[in-house]
């Protein structure tokens, strides 16, 4: 079976994937792929759907309406044999209190079909993968800082070598030791196995997948890798200017210059008296050199640094939620509109 | 059946480690040899109908209601608030292996502490070999079949208690919604026969069933070596339903 698996080019296909929970609609018509090897950073607000996305690919819930697959086989029709392919980290990490690190391995290994004389092996080398194997292997659980539980999950996760990793929020409770270690990790699966991650950090996300896929109130408002969702999202690039001139007269230079360029924030002189500017501009005007020769020509200006500030996921990330918010809001009034017209 | 004896070995090794298991092995054991001794008093005072077995097993209820949901109580709600279930349920195991393994781990326990209690008659033997053979402590027959009666209703008493530790994620609560459970399965069923219900009427069709249900006449037959096979039906059936709700109650709250 684990042949046929690797034959199939996505390792995930959902398809208007649906899940009420009484009247409330968590996740709404939700529809992507992933592809084999592909690592895949899901984002979204509090309560978006993310972790009810996540579990319904696990096998842990059924959907309302609509299908997924994994690797080919349906997760509705057959989640214990979805479950055999899916290394899953929950929310939260949930694990046995009283139970040794590698107790727990163990136990998990056997559950999850590794064959017996390959269970100690196996248990060895995830520990190895995910520090455990040193001082932890034989702790108790219940006695483990919040950063050793996220690790025993992650070595839980990846344990049966599946086809495909879900883990939500894997970094949280992480230091950064414990984060860059999680990104080396994710970077060596690349390429083997399918990796989902939900996180808040998004920094994070950024340095560890290949793709991003944003999600709020259940519907999947953006979806590509950084570079495109930055061109879809972003209409401004930003600029970085240290510069020892008053506002005003930065103002008017730079309306001199370029007329579609202005000045978003500026803080006060510092001691020596200059000034940290940030400058809007529309997307793909390289304004640098301009600036550069503009601003020498002057010597009235001293610049000391100016720099291309590179949009952030975050800003991304804020963007692309703003704007479903804001056509979910549209439709609303839109409705209200209709309904008062019927009356 | 590698994954389910994976579960069973699991659960039993949580059961070994837990000190809930060992506190109540202590309370039943302790309970169970004062119990015998009191039999063993009573038989040395005057001539009795009863042997100290008879008298012995005629109790059971009594450990049955503590003992059960003492060491059911934990098994589902207690993994379900720390989410663990859910954690489990991420493997290529079923909702019902799961009950099945947790049911199986109890009634083995149950099972071994019963056992436990053959040492007292076989010390009374060993100490007092004359008193044993005259007051019949060592009736293999009477054994027998008041330690299948043991069994046999301890399956549906165990599960009992892991149904009702499926329904609230409170171990506390748990324990007290088996112990209240138990006490209307032994005791309510034992009231019910009290009440005459009268002969004609939709109220005589309930005779029948009120009967069928008679724990302690279940006791009796056993006592005197009389082997019915509705009684085996009754408490393996129940059973068997108990942990199929249960089964579907932790598939639907676990989703």
């Amino acid at each position: 079976m684990a042949e046929d698996l690797q034959d199939c080019a996505n390792s995930v296909v959902v398809r208007r994937l649906t899940k009420t929970y009484g009247g409330i609609r968590a996740i709404d018509g939700v529809s992507f792929r992933i592809g084999k090897g592909e690592v895949v950073g899901f984002l979204g607000p509090n309560g978006a759907g993310k972790s009810t996305t996540m579990r319904i690919l696990a096998g842990m819930m059924p959907a309302t309406s609509g299908t997924a697959h994994i690797c080919g086989i349906s997760v509705a029709n057959f989640p214990e044999k979805t479950r055999n392919i899916v290394g899953y980290m929950p929310e939260n990490n949930p694990l046995p209190e009283d139970l040794r690190v590698v107790e727990y391995l163990r136990f998990r290994a056997r559950l999850k079909g590794v064959p017996a004389h390959d269970v100690k092996r196996r248990v060895d080398e995830v520990m190895k993968t995910c520090e455990l194997h040193r001082k932890a292997a034989r702790r108790v659980i219940g006695n483990l800082s919040k950063g050793f539980r996220q690790r025993v999950g992650i070595a839980d996760a990846i344990l049966s070598n599946p086809n495909v990793i879900i883990m939500d929020e894997p970094t949280i409770g992480l230091d950064p030791h414990q984060i860059l270690a999680i990104r080396k990790l994710v970077a060596s699966l690349r390429g083997k196995m399918s990796v989902i991650i939900s996180s808040h950090i998004l920094p994070e996300i950024e340095l560890m997948c290949d793709r991003v896929i944003i999600i709020n109130q259940g519907i999947i408002v953006a979806s590509g890798s950084p570079e495109r969702l930055r061109n879809e999202f972003i209409k401004d690039e930003n600029y970085e200017v240290s510069l020892k001139c008053e506002p005003d007269e930065f103002a008017k230079v730079l309306s001199s210059i370029l007329d579609d360029i202005s000045i978003k924030s500026v803080s006060n002189a510092d001691a020596e008296g200059y000034r940290d500017y940030v400058l809007k501009a529309p997307v793909g005007r390289d304004i640098g050199a301009v600036l550069i020769s503009e601003l020498s020509k002057d010597t009235r200006y001293a610049l000391r640094s100016l720099s291309h500030k590179k949009p952030s996921l975050e800003e991304i990330f804020m963007a692309a939620t703003r704007r479903s918010w804001d056509e979910v809001r549209s439709v609303g009034s839109s409705e209200k509109t209709a309904e008062e017209d019927m009356k | 059946m590698r994954r389910f004896i994976t579960l069973f070995c699991y659960q039993l090794h949580l059961m070994a480690i837990s000190f809930s298991t060992y506190a109540a092995a202590f309370l039943f054991l302790s309970f169970m040899a004062l119990m015998y001794l009191v039999g063993l008093v009573e038989i040395s005072v005057g001539p009795s109908r009863q042997s100290p077995t008879e008298l012995f097993l005629s109790i059971f209820w009594v450990p049955v209601l503590f003992l059960v949901p003492l060491i059911t109580m934990k098994s589902l709600s207690e993994e379900r608030r720390m989410g663990t279930l859910g954690t489990l349920m991420t493997t290529p195991v079923s909702a019902w292996q799961i009950v099945l393994s947790k049911f199986l781990a109890c009634y083995f326990f149950y099972v071994i502490l019963w056992v436990a209690t053959l040492a007292f008659p076989l010390i009374t033997a060993m100490y007092m070999p004359r008193t044993a053979v005259d007051a019949r402590i060592f009736d293999i027959w009477q054994i027998g079949t008041g330690y299948a009666f043991i069994f046999v209703s301890g399956a549906m008493y165990v599960a009992v208690g892991i149904f009702a530790s499926s329904l609230t994620r409170s171990t506390l609560v748990s324990g007290m919604l088996s112990f209240c459970m138990l006490f209307f399965a032994i005791i309510g069923s034992g009231l019910l026969s009290n009440f005459p219900l009268p002969e004609s009427g939709a109220m005589a069709l309930l005779t029948k069933p009120a009967e069928y249900m008679q724990t302690f006449k279940h006791l009796e037959d056993f006592s005197m070596s009389i082997m019915d096979t509705r009684p085996f039906f009754f408490y393996l059936s129940t059973a068997l339903l108990l942990l199929s709700f249960t089964s579907l109650i932790t598939e639907s709250k676990n989703a």
